[in-house]
């Protein structure tokens, strides 16, 4: 047997702590047990993985582009197999828009510009310090990485309880409800629409997981990438436990505000205004 | 003496193929359910547990009142309850069995079940309710069991089983204690996140518990030739009353809190249920009939006239299920879910294969029960005799 998914997690994040690179790490870590397909790849090295979405620059772009812009949605779905169904009640989502008023409902006010209330917003996991989702979990299917703060999710040990759904007060966790491959053809005319993403049964818990593949070979998540391509640059995502880093910087110079920060769960998704 | 439950009348045998029947069209549409996924239900991501889970607290509640015969019997040495304490406890077991299967049929990966074993997570509420349900269905299958044995034989059952007795009456109040934190802990549910939720949870159960077990008895002594007692009933009617008083009171709590404050958070699901949020109120009619039933049930109860003659009991009983029933096992899982995160609303109800999946488990339950009692009654009948 190989490794999976989830120890291969682990061990990479272990191996930023250790500051090994991730073939000697999983050599050290589970002897022998490495495919070469994962030879050299350089590890994750953020301890608190952050990011700061600035909400003017994307409402920029959404005007430049006739049908606002959707290029980050499209690239995360793309590049984690995420199925369309074609239907809100059971829809999966990992990033996608909703308003203002939607995202911030304890900005509770009705004299607030209206342009901006019911302007799209950019939504995902806010990969919590103080996670309900993972407090709630009786399988640690979902757990967070205490090495990066990511809130992982295994998809290959869920047992579809949704608790997790419950528990998390920013409807950032989407189920499962049909088997992703039997979700309708024309609305997924290539799926899988990646290959190298694992797929994954029907009757499990998902959400972003901040690319955790991707940052393990040192790339950007997906949406930040695809936002960069275009120029937009709204999503920025670095390290908060470095004080010099890109979040930090934002982070000083601008007024920033998190979804439900009442609740105590301390999101790492920084809104500008 | 598991042998009673073979020999039966028509009656007996046509009731027990009727459970069967309801079971397999249960497991029927559970298997079309394990095929194609939990999009066959009403669910949605919004509205992520519905009429299972709602099942599921219901019957924590039941099983948890077996205590209510338990209790009195042992602790307060009111003999009478004697009796029927093994009516309790195999209600009890039956209850928790229908509870587990309502966990089960939940499951969008149920054959991956035995993960909450293997990798035990002490922080999950979940986790624990697993545990305290278990051991409480072992605790009133060891304890009813020989029990009953010993009364056979026409001897004192043993030492231990007392221990095991003591140890079962706080563990009752655990489980549905437990099943409330499952969601009282929850942040950004507002219906949910009360402190009183909880005693809510047992004060219900100790009113809808006692009140099935009277019609049951009621049923025992119409179609068996042993009579659970007047004076039993009696006192099972007296615990319901009581029970029910505060149940309502506790809600009319919530009320205040909710409508005094203003707070929108804590009013909007209040208002979702009685009235309809965004145009959704189909739970609205239930609610209101739960109410009325609610009010049926304690003019019945409280008047000494109406609890004392055992027709007008009955129904008092009948009604007051059905009122704990809508609002527990209905208005309360969608409620805790409406409004969604975002403040808007998306509608829930049970599709069809949900609603005979949720009859399947019920008749599983009943069958049970069915067994259960019949041997139980035999021997009481043999002995007395
Ligand atoms: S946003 Fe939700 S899913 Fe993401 S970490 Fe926080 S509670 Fe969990
Ligand atoms: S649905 Fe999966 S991830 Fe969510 S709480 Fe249950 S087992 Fe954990």
């Amino acid at each position: 047997m190989g490794l999976d998914r989830r120890e291969f997690l682990k061990i990479a994040g272990m191996a930023a702590l250790f500051g090994l690179g991730g073939k000697a790490a999983i050599d050290i870590f589970a002897p022998g047990e490495l495919e070469a397909s994962m030879e050299g790849i350089p590890v994750s090295k953020g301890k608190r993985w952050a990011m700061v979405i600035d909400i003017r620059k994307c409402l920029a772009q959404q005007a430049k582009d006739k049908d606002g812009c959707k290029q980050c949605i499209i690239a995360c779905h793309r590049a984690h197999n995420v199925p369309d169904w074609g239907d809100p009640k059971i829809e999966i989502k990992w990033i996608w828009q909703d308003s203002f008023e939607h995202s911030f409902p304890d900005q509770h006010n009705p004299y607030i510009e209206e342009e901006l209330r019911h302007q799209p917003v950019i939504l995902m996991c806010n990969h919590c310090v103080n996670p309900p989702c993972v407090r709630v979990c009786p399988t640690q299917a979902t757990f967070k990485r205490e090495e990066d703060g990511i809130v992982c999710m295994d998809m290959h040990r869920c047992i579809g309880c949704r608790f997790c759904m419950a528990a998390c007060p920013y409807g950032s966790r989407s189920f499962n409800w049909g088997n992703p491959r039997k979700a309708p053809k024309e609305l997924n005319p290539d799926y899988p629409t990646n290959r190298d993403y694992p797929e994954r049964c029907k009757g499990v818990v998902e959400k972003c997981d901040f690319c955790v593949e991707r940052i393990a070979r040192g790339e950007l998540p997906a949406c930040v990438e695809a936002c960069d391509k275009i120029k937009a640059h709204a999503l920025t995502f670095g390290d908060l436990a470095d004080p010099n880093s890109n979040v930090r910087k934002l982070l000083k110079e601008h007024y920033t505000i998190r979804r439900k920060p009442e609740l105590g769960t301390e999101p790492n998704l920084f809104y500008i205004v | 003496m598991l042998d009673r439950a073979l020999k039966g009348s028509q009656g007996y045998w046509g009731w027990l193929v009727f459970l069967l029947v309801l079971m397999g069209i249960g497991a029927g549409c559970w298997l079309y359910q394990f095929f194609e996924g939990l999009k066959i239900t009403g669910m949605s991501r919004d509205v992520s547990w519905g009429l299972y889970i709602g099942q599921l607290t219901y019957f924590v509640g039941v099983a948890a009142s077996g205590v209510m015969v338990v209790l009195p019997c042992y602790l307060h040495n009111y003999k009478a309850f004697g009796r029927i304490t093994i009516l309790g406890e195999f209600l009890a077991v039956s209850a928790i069995i229908m509870c587990l299967l309502f966990v089960f049929v939940d499951l969008g990966n149920p054959v991956r079940i035995m993960n909450v074993i293997l990798y035990p997570t002490p922080n999950s509420i979940l986790f624990w309710d697993m545990i305290v349900l278990n051991v409480y269905m072992l605790l009133n299958i060891i304890i009813g069991w020989n029990v009953l044995a010993a009364e056979r034989k026409g001897i004192h059952y043993q030492k231990w089983i007392k221990v095991l007795i003591y140890i079962s009456i706080p563990w009752a109040f655990s489980i549905h204690t437990v099943t409330a934190f499952l969601y009282a802990g929850l942040p950004g549910r507002h219906f949910w996140l009360t402190s009183i939720m909880a005693a809510r949870f047992l004060s219900s159960a100790f009113c809808a518990g006692p009140a099935l077990l009277i019609l049951l008895c009621l049923i025992v002594r119409k179609v068996t030739r042993f009579d659970p007692g007047k004076e039993q009933i009696r006192t099972l009617a007296g615990i319901v009353t009581y029970a029910m008083l505060i149940n309502v009171f506790f809600f009319l709590l919530e009320l205040f809190t909710a409508f005094y404050s203003q707070i929108p958070g804590h009013m909007h699901p209040i208002v979702f249920l009685f009235k309809g949020l965004d145009g959704v109120g189909n739970l609205a009619p239930w609610m209101w009939a739960a109410t009325v039933f609610a009010v049926i049930s304690l003019i019945l109860l409280v008047v000494p006239s109406t609890r004392r003659n055992e027709g007008t009991l009955a129904v008092a009983c009948a009604v007051l299920i059905a009122a704990t029933w809508i609002d527990k096992g209905l208005g309360l899982i969608v409620a805790g879910f409406t409004p969604n995160p975002f403040e808007t609303v998306t509608k829930y109800w049970p599709t069809t294969p949900e609603v005979l999946i949720t009859i399947g488990v019920l008749a599983t339950g009943f069958f049970v029960l069915t067994v259960l009692y019949k041997v139980a009654t035999s021997i009481k009948t043999e002995v007395a005799a």
